[in-house]
């Protein structure tokens, strides 16, 4: 089976943990993945407020390229890139007027298909629960740990169809994989404040307050995510937030990939764990107690 | 040789506004074998119909052409004209001139030569029209209404009040259905049971109605006036004429726990063999076999046949199929409600505290499960503050279905108001779309629940339910002030979208009805025939045709009554004679025609000689069933089938009129 790897630029700078710990996790699993060659940006959440073709256009060029390279399905662990490639796909597959323009401006053939997944489509389809489970070294019993989803993994259902859109349950399953115990918590779902992060920080920090707040009320020692932006605002806002509330959160906020590799028994330095603001020593020490 | 008149209607200006009728009534004329052709203002208003007959009197006409509306209009005014003066009716042919013409044309002169064309057609069809009597089938005089609840209760009354015998047919151990569960009623808030009792008394004792509760429709087959059906009788484990309903059995059993109570919507438990509520009719138990332990433990426990006085408890009785004969059928099925696990954001499942309307109204219920004081489910504390969410999976094509519910507003309205009449000093909310209140005194009724029961209407939808601290968080859109709103609430009930009975389109299908794309019942014409289905002798009531309240499905069931008494009232039925024909001699037995009707009216014939040996097998055709809607003639190799009034030399001589 040969999988097309597409990064986004998040992976390649500010959330290269993800990277490293994702490619960290699949030499465990023994399962090989081919970046794109050539790839450019989605558009992210800029393009498709400003120009519905650009926005449509620019993920695309990522998936003609990936149709040319004869992949069997690609993976796109951004949750933002996977929803605008993922969107992209499902508007050119069901308008055929659209791509038959979109596939004029690229001046690439574009045939509408290429299977996109996401990190948590990835995990649970292609590399399967019972692979991961086969894999676990170290059971992480001691941890309790709250899956935040945010919004754009799951919605809309439509194009993503997976899993329950307001209720989703894959992310735990995976915890639950790991042998750390799963943490129910109302928030799940609600939107971290994402790229607003850069022009309204106190909207972010307000709406990621509550995330945060709601996670550490319901006792989780730590949280992971399966995208760039929310592991951003949940770990680099954390401090900003705690000093504007006066409450203290102190929760470590991993990504998936990384919570595996440790079950995984890869070392936190490998997984670049320590790259993180929010010092995951706490949980390390958990996990080795555990044992 | 033929006299044929030509009658060309103007229909006010709806055909003459586009189609030059003296025109076509001038063309006509020219035709051979056309006597007279003239036209008229309106040729289905007493004056017109009158110039016809005296026309077909003075002119001697042999056949009549209409050039007027769709022959779904005015066919049968025309036919029972020209039957006064004599003439067989199927020798008037209509050309539809209006629907076919001058409604989808714009352009006057080539609409004006479509209608001379079609109207040419007709009076070659005409001339080699044949007489054909209608065909009269027997009708057996006893009704079978499937399903128990309101609708069906009515239509099964009032059937037998007018000296028919009904059978009734109920799923569950009780008639009584949906409007038994209620507390309340709007928009006068009489008490539910207190007027569905009566009813359901009524039934049981009647003597034209032969009640069959517990029980499901196994098969039918038949056609109107001569139905045969086969009812399964699932065994209650019961001698039902020795129970009195005493109740022994079920305070003896000890599966009082685990079993939900279906007629408390879950909310309570009852035991392995139970009665579903106190006034059930008929008040004999059911032994619930997949909870009782005497099958569980392989006949250790019998607690409840020892403790029964006339010892009517038998583990070892059996499914009955029972075998009655009747001659309309009124399909009365009801409804269910949808999923409320579609919004996983309301935490239905998750959170206790969360209902369906249904629960609710159970928690309001004197016989309910907190006997009509309201308690939360989780802790069983009395909710200060509720709050109500309407269109629950209604009017949302995205999760749940696009069509409106009909009752919810009311039912919202009602549970807001008995809220603030049960508990002092509480507060409701109501999340709604729209407020639909169109009924008698209902539109009053809502505005009381806000006005003097103090409900707060919010115009919008609700994003999300949390819980913190024991409190339900609501968290909505106020659409008219434009504000996000965040309500802590005790308790939330989702007034849930309606949706037809779980297996009625396997209902629909054996009684070869047509139903739509969500499974209800589809009426024959939905403003003119609403009470009819699409199949000779079934009619509908209730729920089953879609979203209704009471007076609505109460109505229904008795217009499904009348129709059926206006159908008995006969002695036979009269089937149109524009039927499929077999010719016997030609008929090879391929049965390729019985294939493809879809009314099943198409059986083997035996033709035997004077010594009674089998000659040969022929098709035939059940007149009872037939439609004439000619998929057998197509389908017939050796062309030994014709639909009497299309026959093949009538259709090639509408075409050859066409000069093609």
């Amino acid at each position: 089976m040969k999988l097309g790897y597409y990064p986004g630029c998040s992976l390649k700078g500010s959330s290269f943990e993800y990277e490293v710990s994702l490619l960290e996790m699949l030499k465990v699993l023994g399962m090989g993945i081919k970046e794109i060659p050539d790839w450019n940006c989605c558009g992210a959440s800029t393009a498709h407020s400003i120009n519905h073709n650009l926005a449509i256009a620019l993920p695309a060029r990522n998936l003609a390229i990936a149709e040319k390279e004869g992949y069997d399905s690609i993976v796109a662990p951004c949750a933002a890139c996977s929803n605008r490639l993922k969107t992209a796909r499902h508007e050119l597959k069901t308008d055929e007027a659209l791509r038959k323009k979109i596939v004029n401006s690229l001046e690439m053939p574009y045939g509408a298909g290429m299977e996109v997944n996401n990190m948590l489509e990835f995990l649970i389809n292609v590399a399967g629960k019972d692979r991961i489970k086969s894999k676990v070294k170290k059971q992480l019993k001691n941890l309790k740990v709250a899956s935040y989803y945010g919004c754009l993994l799951v919605r809309p259902p439509k194009i993503m169809r997976f899993d329950d859109s307001e209720e989703p349950v894959t992310m735990d399953e995976l915890v639950a994989l790991t042998g750390a115990q799963p943490v129910d918590y109302s928030y799940k779902t609600e939107c971290c404040g994402a790229i607003n992060s850069l022009s309204k920080p106190d909207v972010v920090m307000a709406l990621t307050g509550k995330v945060l707040y709601d996670i550490k009320n319901h006792g989780a020692d730590a949280v992971v995510v399966a995208c760039p932006l929310c592991h951003s605002n949940l770990d680099v806002r954390q401090r900003e937030i705690e000093r504007k509330y006066a409450e203290k959160i102190g929760l470590p906020v991993l990504f998936i990939t990384e919570l595996i590799g440790l079950s995984f028994g890869i070392s936190p330095k490998a997984l670049a764990i320590d790259g993180h603001m929010v010092a995951a020593d706490k949980v390390l020490k958990k996990i080795n107690e555990g044992q | 040789m033929a006299r044929i008149g030509v009658f060309v209607c103007w229909c006010g200006s709806n055909i003459a506004g586009t189609v030059d009728v003296a025109k076509v009534a001038e063309e006509a004329s020219k035709i051979p074998g056309v006597v007279c052709a003239v036209d008229y203002k309106y040729m289905c208003s007493d004056p017109g119909q009158n110039s016809l007959r005296k026309m077909i009197r003075e002119q001697k006409l042999t056949g009549l052409v209409l050039a007027a509306c769709s022959p779904h209009m005015h066919e049968n005014t025309f036919r029972r004209a020209a039957v006064k003066e004599g003439l067989n009716p199927y020798f008037v042919e209509i050309a539809n001139i209006r629907e076919q013409v001058s409604w989808v044309h714009e352009d006057k002169e080539r609409a004006t030569q479509k209608a001379i064309d079609l109207t040419k057609m007709m009076v070659e069809k005409v001339k080699k029209d044949r007489p054909i009597e209608d065909v009269k089938v027997p009708l057996t005089k006893r009704a079978l209404v499937i399903g128990g609840g309101i609708a069906g209760i009515q239509a099964a009354l009032d059937t037998a009040n007018g000296g028919v015998q009904v059978i009734l047919v109920e799923k569950e151990p009780s008639i009584g259905g949906r409007m038994i569960q209620l507390d309340e009623t709007f928009p006068t808030l009489d008490c539910s049971s207190c007027i569905m009792t009566p009813k359901m008394v009524e039934v049981r004792q009647h003597p034209n109605i032969k009640l069959y509760t517990y029980s499901e429709i196994e098969d039918i087959s038949g056609y109107i006036g001569n139905f045969k059906i086969k009812i399964k009788k699932k065994t209650r484990s019961v001698l039902e004429k020795d129970c009195t309903g005493c109740g022994e059995c079920w305070n003896a059993c000890p599966m009082h726990k685990n079993v939900k109570s279906e007629f408390n919507a879950d909310m309570s438990e009852r035991t392995a063999i139970y009665v579903p509520f106190p006034q059930a009719v008929p008040l004999i138990p059911v032994l619930d076999r997949s909870a009782c332990l005497h099958y569980k433990k392989g006949g250790k426990c019998q607690k409840c046949f020892d403790a029964c006085g006339p010892k009517c408890i038998d583990f070892g009785l059996r499914d009955e199929i029972i075998e009655e004969e009747v001659g309309a059928i009124i399909a009365a099925t009801g409804y269910d409600l949808m999923d409320n696990s579609l919004y996983g954001e309301y935490g239905y499942g998750k959170y206790k505290d969360v209902v369906s309307g249904l629960q609710f109204e159970r928690l309001l219920s004197a016989s309910g499960p907190t006997e009509g004081v309201i308690r939360r489910p989780s802790d069983g504390k009395t909710p200060q503050t509720i709050v109500f969410i309407q269109c629950v999976g209604s009017r949302d094509p995205e999760k749940g279905v696009p069509y409106c519910s009909k009752v919810c507003c009311m039912y919202t309205a009602k549970h807001a108001k008995l809220f603030a009449h049960k508990v002092r000093d509480s507060q409701s909310y109501v999340f709604y779309i729209d407020i639909r209140a169109t009924g008698k005194g209902y539109e009053e009724f809502v505005r009381s629940a806000m006005e003097q029961d103090g409900a707060v209407y919010l115009r919008g939808r609700v994003s999300r339910i949390y819980e913190d601290n024991g409190k339900l968080i609501v968290k909505g859109a106020d659409t008219l002030s434009g504000t996000q709103v965040e309500i802590a609430a005790d308790m939330v009930v989702l007034a849930t979208g309606v949706i037809p009975k779980k297996d009625s389109d396997r209902l629909a299908r054996m009684l070869g009805i047509s139903y739509d794309k969500y499974g209800f019942f589809t009426e024959s014409h939905p403003k003119l025939r609403p009470t009819e289905s699409s199949t000779a002798g079934i009619f509908l009531a209730g729920m089953a045709q879609g979203p209704r309240d009471i007076p609505e499905s109460v109505v229904s069931g008795s217009a499904a009554a009348s129709k059926v008494l206006g159908l008995f009232s006969k002695s036979e039925y009269e089937v149109e004679g524009t039927i499929a024909n077999v010719n016997e001699a030609t008929c090879v037995a391929c049965f390729y025609c019985q294939r493809v009707c879809a009314y099943h009216a198409i059986t083997g014939k035996e033709i035997k000689d004077r010594n009674g040996n089998i000659v040969k097998v022929v098709a035939n055709v059940n007149p009872g069933l037939c439609t004439g809607c000619g998929a057998c003639v197509s389908a017939c190799f050796s062309k030994s089938i014709d639909v009497k009034g299309f026959m093949d030399d009538q259709i090639y001589a509408e075409i050859k009129s066409l000069g093609v």
